[in-house]
């Protein structure tokens, strides 16, 4: 029987009924849910969510962390040929009123009271929304549960559908044996850096396809244990937790909360390990803060170890065999720094690492494999459905993104932009078809905006996005390649600098703003006792200033060395006095910065920064987490940083 | 996570609640209860009645006389020095006033003494925090729970069968309680680590632990930021509707008292000035005088 979701997850029962599925820490303890239990789960919720009709085709949203029962949800629906709409939860209000009416959405199962809230606020904009279940009643005794839409629990729905299944139990079986790969299986909103967010319409033939060459091609088995801390609505922890979970059937995770993320990696320690490339920075960073508190023996022993590690990767990344002096150093390096280090990490028993999303720093990715983390970068976008590009175990570099994943075909236009073709590829954007025929050809290649080039060895390089990459005009460097990710990327691997933003193309010379790193920064102010009231008062202090400039100056001597990019040297800066946020726009969910829509935002900083003034008023209107907004003002002081001609090539 | 408190509150109090009918930016409507959103207030379940304390000739509390009724939010504000802590103080049992009584569920609560009061189901939270800094947030939650330990000190020191079995029961409640305060990543951190805010959700939890009837807050939201205060107003406000804990909450944020409280009390120079809901407690000529200042 050709695969889908749901019948795979019967053929885990069936094979293994009492292998664990789904763990979750829950008051303390992590309580498993066997496949045979997630089975009669998914089954009951599915005979709830008929006897409220829902049917074939239609869409339901599922908003919340990573829950087991918000799985169970997405395969209840699937169960009976709907469609699950899983969408951020972290998200404003605001944010959800567009896919809830634009993919006609009557149900909605959500994780908490949060959600809740958010739902009903937007509810008179959503006239098809009938019900919502929600996870976790806690809050919402005083709730009035009928009125529209309606508010049950999930437990609740599992209820109904247990009384209901005598008689809805075949139905739903039938639903499911019906049900075809070539049927659509999910969608994904995008997070949409412009303009509305655009839904991904996939199929089950297409997720599974790229489940399983991944899975192939990392010899992933059903003795993976992951975790799953990212937003479900992000396609990747879709994929790692839902689509390869259910293709592999290995154990994923849920975290008891948002906080405790790091506590529940170490008890875990997964096997199978994704994180984007800013949750990589923050462990670095945490680690770097804690080695500056520890003694004077194991710094210079982090130093030398870190140091041997690094060319060990190095020279293993260039094939070259290491000596035996090497292999003793390595091994006691492994004893002693590594890994105690891994293990504080919550790294020991991590077989395979991933990251993308953004361009890595090269230290960044040179420390995790030095500590012998097989970190390896992989390519792909909500559209290709992740696997484009991977790299393997043993060729895995810092600015490459591997090599095209079975069943992919890659292709470089003459502008520069790279097509995908692969079985992977979604059926369009949900009711979109100028979008949709923006992005995919008549024959069958994907446009995927970047722009990237194919090395000698096959590797994939991204270069950043194709629109964003710029030219500097007049100045000393005229006519020189501005890439802002690639500098941004520079300053953000210093620990004190949690956020870059770059300006350039067009100008004469490149100017920045940055935002400190509020722990690391406040930890180094209070290690010299320099008092500080909040992130405001902290960011504007002259000695941080000083600190910035300095990693600004070790950055251009950096860009300095690269003659094509020597450009790009950064001649001002600022240091920004409220953090780059997505609830105010500036960042998107996925936190990238959104660099035009700061710039607008900005305009008075920017201008001052090329004007050559000292200093600059700025009242910015922010927005807090509940829904507030607010005014945060602030004099910001513009500095200058030493920038080196670039270094000529002797030859 | 955060909300606003205010928010959640005023949708409960039936004149908001049942206010305007077509406002379809907020989903205010939605909380109101089929009741119209009454508050389940009960029976009496503490009286003072005549309470005198005097330390010499300094006189603290003059002839104090006001109930609290079950299930219901209850603030005691005044300017400083105006007897809060020392009327808290009279019903926790840390002192004896000279006359006057205190009625805890009809009974007079005649030896005073705080550990007479905790059995009594009466728990509380101390304005200068009175944590074990050294000791982690589990453990000091744990602590909440010794009056409820029935187990011997040889049985405990040996982990033998009913010690365990008891021990095993009272994490379970101590986790719900970690739970419900989302505390969960500093279980094992010391709390002398923790920032103060944070140490403040540790000291509600510890008094949570003994599933009191009635919970003695003393200035819970002192010396937080605006985002802690929202919090812990969630916090307090969840307990009293989820476990039904009657809470009796020392307060000088006046936005607070007047969002979170049914009634309340204040005090002036140890002597009782006005009483009732915040609305009329506000526009009290001689409150607004004694604590708001004049020409607020």
């Amino acid at each position: 029987m050709t695969p889908t979701f749901v019948r795979l997850m019967i053929r885990h029962a069936e094979e293994r009924p009492h292998a664990p599925a789904l763990r979750e820490k829950a008051f303390g303890i992590w309580r498993t849910l066997t496949w045979s239990q997630l089975r009669a789960l998914v089954r009951a919720l599915a005979a709830g969510l008929a006897q409220a009709g829902l049917a074939r085709g239609q869409h339901v949203a599922v908003i919340g962390e990573n829950r087991p029962r918000l799985y169970a949800a997405m395969l209840a629906a699937q169960s009976l040929g709907a469609v699950p709409v899983p969408l951020y939860q972290d998200a404003v209000a605001a944010e959800l009123a567009f896919p809830l009416a634009s993919a006609e959405i009557p149900f909605a199962i959500v994780e908490d009271q949060e959600q809740v809230d958010k739902l009903l606020e937007i509810a008179p904009r959503c006239p098809l929304l009938r019900a919502l279940w929600v996870d976790n009643p806690r809050g919402l005794r005083r709730y009035e549960s009928e009125g529209r839409p309606a508010l049950r629990t999930l437990d609740d729905l599992v209820a109904l559908g247990e009384s209901a299944l005598t008689d809805l139990g075949p139905l739903v079986d039938a639903a499911t044996a019906a049900a075809r790969p070539e049927d659509v299986a999910a969608l994904f909103f995008t997070s949409g850096t412009t303009g509305e967010p655009k839904g991904v319409v996939h199929t089950h033939a297409a997720l599974l396809d790229r489940a399983l060459a991944g899975a192939a091609f990392d010899r992933l088995t059903s003795d993976e244990e992951v975790l799953a801390y990212l937003p479900p609505a992000w396609i990747g922890q879709n994929i790692f937790s839902y689509a390869q979970w259910l293709a592999c059937g290995y154990v994923v995770n849920c975290p008891e909360s948002a906080d405790t993320v790091a506590i529940d990696l170490k008890e875990i320690g997964p096997t199978y390990y994704f994180a984007p490339p800013r949750i990589l920075e923050a462990l670095l960073t945490s680690v770097t803060i804690r080695m500056e508190d520890a003694g004077r023996l194991q710094r210079a022993l982090y130093a030398r170890f870190l140091g041997q590690g690094r060319a060990w990767a190095a020279r293993r990344a260039r094939g070259e065999r290491a000596g035996w002096v090497d292999r003793l150093l390595h091994a006691l390096g492994d004893l002693l720094v590594y890994g105690p280090l891994r293990n504080a990490l919550g790294f020991s028993r991590v077989r395979v690492a991933y990251t993308a999303g953004e361009a890595i720093g090269p230290d960044l990715f040179a420390f995790y494999r030095a500590i012998g983390v097989n970190l390896k970068q992989l390519y792909g976008s909500t559209e290709t459905a992740v696997f484009v590009c991977l790299q393997p175990d043993d060729d895995a570099r810092a600015d490459t993104v591997g090599v095209p994943v079975a069943g992919v075909e890659l292709r470089i236009t003459e502008a520069g932009e790279l097509l995908v073709r692969s079985p992977g590829l979604m059926q369009g954007y949900w009711r979109n078809p100028e979008a949709t025929a923006e992005v995919l050809t008549n024959d069958g290649w994907y446009r995927t905006g970047d722009a990237g080039l194919i090395d000698t060895s096959g590797h994939l390089r991204i270069v950043d996005r194709a629109k964003d990459v710029g030219r500097l005009a007049g100045g000393p460097f005229d006519g020189a390649l501005f890439a802002p990710k690639y500098v941004e990327n520079k300053l953000k691997f210093f620990p004190a600098i949690k956020e870059a933003v770059a300006f350039g193309d067009g100008r004469d010379r490149v100017c920045a703003f940055v935002n400190i790193d509020f722990e690391a920064v406040g930890d180094w102010a209070e290690r010299r006792g320099l008092p500080y009231t909040g992130y405001v008062d902290l960011a504007g202090k002259p000695e941080v200033a000083a600190l910035v400039r300095e990693c600004v100056e070790r950055a251009n001597a950096e860009l300095a060395a690269d003659p094509a990019l020597a450009g790009s040297q950064i001649h001002r800066f600022l240091v920004l006095h409220k953090e780059l946020d997505a609830d105010d726009g500036e960042l998107t969910r996925t936190r990238k910065v959104r660099r035009r829509l700061i710039a607008q935002k900005y305009a008075v900083l920017v201008d001052a920064l090329y004007a050559g003034a000292t200093h600059q008023f700025i009242e910015t209107a922010v927005r807090f987490e509940d829904g507030r907004t607010g005014i945060v003002a602030a004099d910001l002081r513009i500095h200058d940083a030493t920038v080196r001609p670039a270094v000529r090539d002797a030859a | 996570m955060t909300l606003v408190a205010a928010t959640l509150r005023g949708a409960e109090q039936p004149a908001q609640a049942s206010g305007t009918e077509a406002s379809a930016d907020a989903p205010r409507e939605r909380f109101a209860t089929p009741d119209g959103g009454a508050r389940r207030l009960g029976d009496v379940v503490l009286a003072v009645e005549g309470v005198c304390l005097a330390f010499g000739g300094l006189k603290a509390l003059e002839d104090i006389a006001f109930d609290v009724r079950e299930h219901e939010v209850r603030a005691i504000i005044g300017p400083n020095g105006a007897g809060k802590s020392s009327l808290i103080n009279c019903i926790n049992g840390v002192y004896a006033p000279q006359h006057g009584t205190i009625t805890l569920r009809g009974e007079l609560l005649r030896r005073a003494s705080p550990r007479h009061a905790a059995a009594r189901g009466v728990a509380r939270t101390f304005q200068n925090l009175a944590l074990f800094q050294g000791m982690s947030v589990l453990d000091n939650v744990m602590a909440g729970r010794s009056l409820r330990m029935k187990s011997n000190l040889l049985q405990q020191a040996f982990r033998l069968g009913p010690a365990l079995r008891e021990e095993i029961a009272h994490r379970e409640a101590v986790e719900r309680i970690i739970d419900f305060l989302e505390i969960q990543a500093h279980r094992k951190t010391p709390v002398g680590r923790l920032p103060y805010g944070l140490q403040k959700r540790v000291d509600l939890a510890r008094a949570l632990a003994m599933e009191p009837t009635i919970l003695l807050l003393d200035e819970p939201m002192a010396g937080m930021n605006v985002e802690e205060k929202q919090d812990m107003c969630r916090f307090i406000l969840d307990v009293n509707d989820e476990f039904g804990t009657t809470i009796v909450l020392i307060e000088h944020d006046m936005g607070v008292v007047m969002d979170l409280s049914d009634r309340v009390v204040v005090l002036d120079h140890g002597r009782l000035i006005a009483d009732g809901p915040p609305d009329a407690v506000r526009a009290d000529p001689e409150v607004i005088r004694a604590y708001l200042g004049v020409g607020h």
